[in-house]
């Protein structure tokens, strides 16, 4: 595949669109896990949700 | 299920969990295809290589568009039923537009320059892409830097559905004034300008793109919900700490 004279200008695209991407990945994988742990965190230390008090 | 059921979180999060794998895999493969075919399609006969931008900055102004849209239906939702679940939706939408905003912008500004000779010119089209970019930023500062979520989410929702004028203003500003930004060549009357071996790759990108955007928003309102929870839980906490002191 020839990109000819301008191919820095492609490539520098592609790169900027991989990268949001990845980052848009990495922050909703991250922030799953951060809210799973919180979440975690407090049912070990007895705090529930009053939908689960309530049996419902 | 019917679909109302959908508008309960827990519902919801249940729904997301079984859907988001299925999602993620057809979005991978999606763009599998679109890749491979844009990378073997033929070059513009004015452009060169260079229309393999194309590819990328078409589905990510389309995108940035559609995000907004998003979030002004789901304003209409937080602010007439103030439902939850749009408001989370709302939320949820704003950084992914805001990105894919972005890449609007900077892939257009490296497609400027080798074909008009400049990264950035004042012109409609341009000038009001980055004025959704700002708009997005706003929304976000609203809800991610307001001190009751409630009235953030109200405000934020307020400027969803003012900054909705600019979505015309976008799409037709290349009809309206002189821009150096082409003419709309795909959606138009008398049919697509482009050649289809060019084309196909450019919708196949889009709906790969556009399957990313709905991967990545339900796992982000997956998310927020979860965020809302835990805010509630440590409230909870707060509060019978509180009366327990007392």
């Amino acid at each position: 595949m020839n990109l000819g004279p301008h191919a820095d200008f492609i490539v520098a695209a592609y790169a900027v669109t991989v990268f949001v991407v990845a980052a848009l990945v990495a922050w909703v994988v991250l922030d799953y896990s951060a809210q799973r742990r919180a979440l975690g965190d407090l049912e070990e230390r007895g705090v529930t949700r009053r939908s689960r008090r309530s049996g419902k | 299920m019917p679909v109302i059921d959908l508008a309960n979180p827990t519902r919801f999060l249940k729904l997301v969990s079984r859907v988001l794998p299925w999602l993620a895999a057809v979005t991978v493969l999606l763009f599998i295809v679109g890749l491979v075919r844009a990378m073997n399609a033929p070059d513009d006969y004015q452009q060169g290589a260079t229309v393999k931008i194309m590819y990328l900055h078409v589905p990510a102004a389309w995108l940035g568009m559609m995000g907004w849209g998003l979030m002004s239906a789901a304003a209409l939702g937080t602010l007439v039923w103030r439902h939850p679940l749009a408001d989370v939706a709302g939320k949820a939408a704003a950084p992914l537009g805001a990105a894919f905003t972005f890449i609007c912008l900077v892939t257009g500004s490296l497609w400027g320059r080798p074909t008009w000779g400049t990264y950035w010119v004042w012109d409609a089209r341009l000038t009001s892409m980055l004025v959704l970019l700002l708009l997005y930023l706003g929304v976000m500062a609203l809800y991610w830097t307001a001190e009751d979520p409630g009235r953030g989410s109200r405000a934020a929702a307020i400027l969803a559905l003012v900054g909705a004028v600019n979505l015309p203003i976008i799409k037709f500003s290349v009809e309206w004034w002189n821009t150096l930004h082409q003419p709309a060549s795909i959606f138009r009357m008398g049919g697509s300008a482009i050649d289809p071996s060019i084309l196909w790759p450019l919708l196949i990108m889009a709906g790969a793109f556009t399957l990313l955007f709905f991967t990545l928003h339900l796992a982000a309102m997956r998310n927020e919900i979860l965020r809302r929870r835990v805010r509630t839980m440590r409230m909870m906490q707060a509060q019978e700490l509180a009366e327990a002191a007392s």
